[in-house]
């Protein structure tokens, strides 16, 4: 009998080029993804050896950490740095030859939007990017991670990196959600339960009926994650759901290629009994929806709770905790609904697909935002841009107050000119709520697209079972 | 890259857990599109006051750490983005070496391709160097990767473990690419292989 397997060990059996005595693998890269902020060295140290990108046809570049969302963005980049790093992606995309969506081309976005939505990201490959949320497209059964620099360049000249196997961890959610719950408040009820190191050294493959029933933008959010819980990757495995997402998207196979393709992809999962070195299992029942009141995603709680007591925590969690609450402006024992907010941002490679906005919009339609409140929504990709306008999503925002933006990675790290002021208070459906993230003394409660849409309305954390 | 062999030197104590890769190097820093200078800006928003003055408290800006080359740091140090600025950021400040219980993987990859020893010890282990740490200038800590072991001021030692690569690598200050380069053959086979097995990629 062949050994049993988990869908992790699969993919990377699958990719070993060449493995030495001590464990050390050379991996084969399937889809090499880059953007403009941890590209450029990397270009130049192929430049500066005279060698070529070994497979470009496999390389896809877009910028969007940098570019402005506003609706004036075809007069350009007023920020000099943003603006040279921009046209250094250019150059370099052209120079050596790879594929890519510019500022100018409809489908441009963020780059774990894009990969997927043009197809380059599919069941069973390789995917890497030097950037942490490459996560996000394990959801289609593929071992996705990101890399630093020095790997984007090892990648550009091989095509491979060098790796050693990570250990197998599980995640599974039980049973089905309850209503006003999401693949958001899934994901960062895990890094509660598991803290934002828990997954370190791990892989963790996300399953049970809550991620069955989740759709392909739920699954990506989930994933999407994986890299706060300190995981190399998180991954699903692939069913007719990922499949139908897939086909005839424009760099999917077709034909008697797109038989054969299902037909492996068909064997990618985790055989019965494989082995897993830890195990998570949370109820789906039991999952609330959740905002984070801290600096680190794993200061989650269930919108109907209060803001913790640092001497609650143990270790040096108490006094990670008392920073917190200084640099939030929070005192234990506040209700997390009594929390007034300054700002929403709907967007990021977490929640900047269509569906989070058709979720975001379901709660403002005919509903006008808070008084004072500034709001904006920035789709992930101008495709996405270009559906929810043609679903009337966008006018909806708009009547609600919301602005209406292009697509980039814009708030989620405030690279652009979109930024908090110190004080200002943000809740937003991107992945981090580090000191400084959204700008300089900004304050971020993370939560899903609905649940930021009814804190535009009522201009405070709100639980989004109230409205419904 | 630079060797890494053994290193006596000043270390800066950082107790705080989860410190991420935002706190290191703030993403106004990443617009650069070379390697050097970011040590100016090495935790730049814990460093300065919005007007560009140094925080008199933090660690960094006092007279007995202004030459740190080891931080030793709180549990899942390098949490966060996978931008390599971070380790870019401290080797131009002069880090060499950073101890802590836990790291995040990405960072702790990034370190070793730019000649950064990150060592991970046990909780009691840290303990020990950190309380070291804070004893400024005089308590220097030494690093011995050949033999891997940390060794604080009063001679306590401790061992830690690493990947034989990776050592090699930082031993000798080997370049990655041209190392696999070397290995082309096998990737050449690989692809043709592949292009058969799964030719949709
Ligand atoms: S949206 Fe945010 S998390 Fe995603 S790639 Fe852009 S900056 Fe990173």
């Amino acid at each position: 009998m062949t050994a049993l397997k988990t869908l992790y060990d699969k993919i990377w059996d699958a990719h070993v080029a060449q493995e030495d005595a001590d464990g050390t693998c050379l991996l084969y890269i399937d889809r090499h993804l880059v953007h403009e902020v941890t590209s450029p060295q990397a270009f130049e140290g192929l430049r500066l050896a005279g060698r070529p990108v070994r497979a470009p046809e496999k390389t896809i570049a877009v910028p969007d950490h940098n570019v402005p969302t506003t609706l004036d963005r075809e007069k350009g980049i007023e920020n000099e740095e943003s603006r040279i790093q921009v046209e250094a992606l250019d150059k370099n995309a052209r120079d050596f030859g790879v594929n890519y969506y510019p500022v100018s081309d409809i489908r441009q976005g963020i780059v774990h939007i894009v990969g997927p939505e043009q197809g380059w990201t599919l069941p069973g490959m390789t995917v890497v990017c030097g950037d942490s949320h490459t996560a996000t497209h394990g959801a289609f059964g593929a071992l996705a991670h990101g890399i630093g620099t020095s790997e984007v360049e090892h990648v550009l000249a091989t095509q491979t990196l060098i790796q050693k196997k990570s250990k197998n961890m599980k995640v599974e959610i039980t049973g089905h959600l309850r209503p006003g719950v999401t693949a958001k408040d899934i994901t960062l009820s895990v890094i509660g339960a598991t803290g934002t190191a828990g997954g370190t050294g791990y892989v963790i493959e996300y399953c049970g009926q809550a991620i069955r029933d989740l759709s392909m933008e739920g699954r990506m959010t989930v994933c999407n994650m994986a890299i706060e819980g300190g995981a190399r990757a998180g991954i699903i495995a692939p069913d007719q759901k990922t499949f139908d997402y897939c086909m005839g998207r424009p760099h999917a196979p077709k034909g008697a290629q797109w038989e054969a393709a299902v037909t492996w992809w068909k064997t990618l999962f985790t055989d019965e009994g494989a082995h897993f070195d830890k195990v998570v299992t949370l109820k789906g029942e039991d999952i609330a929806p959740v905002v984070t009141w801290g600096t680190s995603p794993e200061d989650v709680l269930p919108i109907t709770a209060t803001v913790p007591a640092p001497e609650s925590f143990t270790g040096g969690k108490v006094e990670a905790a008392q920073r917190a609450l200084d640099y939030m402006g929070l005192t234990a024992g506040q209700k997390l609904t009594d929390i007034q907010i300054d700002t929403v941002f709907i967007g990021s490679c977490t929640n900047g697909r269509i569906e989070d906005l058709r979720a975001a919009a379901a709660v403002l339609k005919g509903k006008k935002i808070k008084a004072g409140m500034r709001a904006m929504v920035v789709p992930g990709s101008g495709l996405v841009r270009a559906q929810a306008e043609e679903e009337g999503l966008a006018q909806i925002f708009i009547d609600a107050g919301f602005e209406w933006r292009l697509a980039g990675c814009s708030m989620c790290l405030a690279m652009n000119p979109d930024q908090l002021a110190p004080g200002e208070r943000c809740a937003a459906t991107s992945n981090r709520n580090f000191e400084g993230r959204q700008g300089r003394g900004g304050r971020t409660h993370l939560l899903s697209p609905a649940m930021a849409a009814a804190a535009a309305i009522t201009g405070h954390l709100t639980d989004i079972r109230e409205m419904m | 890259m630079d060797k890494f062999t053994t290193l006596t030197g000043i270390a800066a104590p950082m107790p705080l857990l989860n410190i991420d890769t935002d706190m290191i190097i703030p993403k106004q820093f990443l617009k650069t599109i070379k390697r050097s200078g970011l040590g100016v800006n090495l935790f730049d928003e814990m460093r300065y006051t919005q007007d560009g003055k140094e925080i008199p408290t933090f660690v960094l800006n006092q007279p007995a750490y202004r030459k740190a080359e080891i931080i030793v740091a709180g549990d899942n140090f390098g949490c966060g983005s996978s931008r390599e600025h971070a380790p870019w950021a401290l080797l131009d400040f002069g880090i060499r070496a950073v101890i802590s219980t836990s790291f995040a993987d990405i960072f702790y990859s990034n370190c070793f391709k730019n000649g950064i020893l990150p060592i991970v010890l046990p909780k009691a282990a840290v303990e020990v160097l950190m309380a070291d740490a804070q004893k400024g200038a005089n308590a220097r800590i030494t690093v011995d990767l050949e033999q891997q072991t940390v060794t604080a001021s009063d001679g306590q030692s401790f061992a830690f473990d690493v990947d034989p690569f990776k050592k090699h690598c930082l031993l000798n200050g080997l370049d990655d690419i041209g190392l696999t380069l070397e290995k082309v053959k096998a990737i050449d086979t690989f692809e043709a292989a592949a292009a058969q097995s799964r030719p949709w990629v």
